[in-house]
């Protein structure tokens, strides 16, 4: 399926830049009357990787930067964000419904992330994260 | 209070502080902090202890929201006070239902009910 849009950049590693990038996501989205509903879902999923990728991954260092890329096709949205930061084994993260982690304040990013994209893969180093969302595809 | 504009409305309805999200989006750390340090100081400086936060504008939250809202809760079960969410949105509850927040939180529908019996 021929991408009805794409892009890739690095931006510095700041959440105002990235929630720009956010937006002209989102924005490509509703251009293609995507449903409010997965692009909220959407929307969640980016916030949650790209503030992980900031803080957690390159620790909010003014001197690194994060690599985006996103492919729009008439199926689906797919993208991709990596840090410059040692990557982390995403098994070794808390479930964070778990009784005992229930009350933790943090945690639940990349829960949301794979409860509300179809698709959601990391790299064996744990610093790029694809993720998949599709067209009317509910997750199980 | 705290320094910074202020992210909630409040009113008080008898006994009870119906604090009112200002923000569509509750995403911002910057923000997040902000709103996190107006209501602790709800509980912390105002000595208030029935607190029904009302979510009727907000659109979208990330999970550092739940963050503060989940130190709130500790924050207001500490002072043996009485916490409610209420007016959540289906999208936003999705939210609280995967993280099985909802089963931490005294969530209900609307406002009427969130005050009835605090």
């Amino acid at each position: 399926m021929a991408p009805i849009a794409q892009f890739d950049l690095w931006i510095p590693n700041n959440t105002e830049t990235a929630r720009e990038v956010q937006e002209r996501i989102i924005g490509l989205m509703e251009q293609n009357a995507w449903p409010m509903r997965e692009c909220f879902g959407v929307r969640l999923a980016l916030e949650e990787a790209m503030v992980n990728a900031i803080k957690h991954g390159n620790r909010m260092e003014s001197d690194k930067q994060v690599f985006i890329a996103c492919e729009l096709t008439a199926e689906e949205i797919m993208v991709v964000i990596e840090d410059q930061g040692e990557g982390f084994k995403p098994e070794d993260v808390p479930d964070p419904t778990e009784d005992e982690n229930l009350e933790n304040p943090g945690g639940r990013g990349i829960m949301l992330i794979r409860s509300f994209m179809n698709a959601v893969a990391y790299n064996d180093r744990g610093n790029r994260l694809t993720m998949i969302k599709k067209l009317g595809v509910e997750n199980e | 209070m705290s320094t910074g504009t202020r992210r909630l409305d409040l009113e008080e309805v008898g006994d009870v502080t119906v604090a009112k999200f200002t923000d569509k989006k509750i995403l911002d750390e910057g923000n997040i902090q902000i709103i996190g340090n107006q209501l602790f100081a709800l509980i912390e400086e105002d000595g208030r202890q029935k607190i029904v936060l009302d979510f009727s504008n907000v659109e979208y939250l990330s999970s550092a929201a739940l963050g503060k809202l989940i130190t709130m809760d500790k924050k207001v079960k500490a002072a043996k006070g009485k916490l409610r969410l209420c007016n959540i949105r289906t999208d936003i509850y999705e939210v609280f239902a995967i993280t099985k927040l909802n089963k931490l939180f005294d969530m209900k529908e609307n406002l009427e009910l969130a005050l009835a019996g605090m």
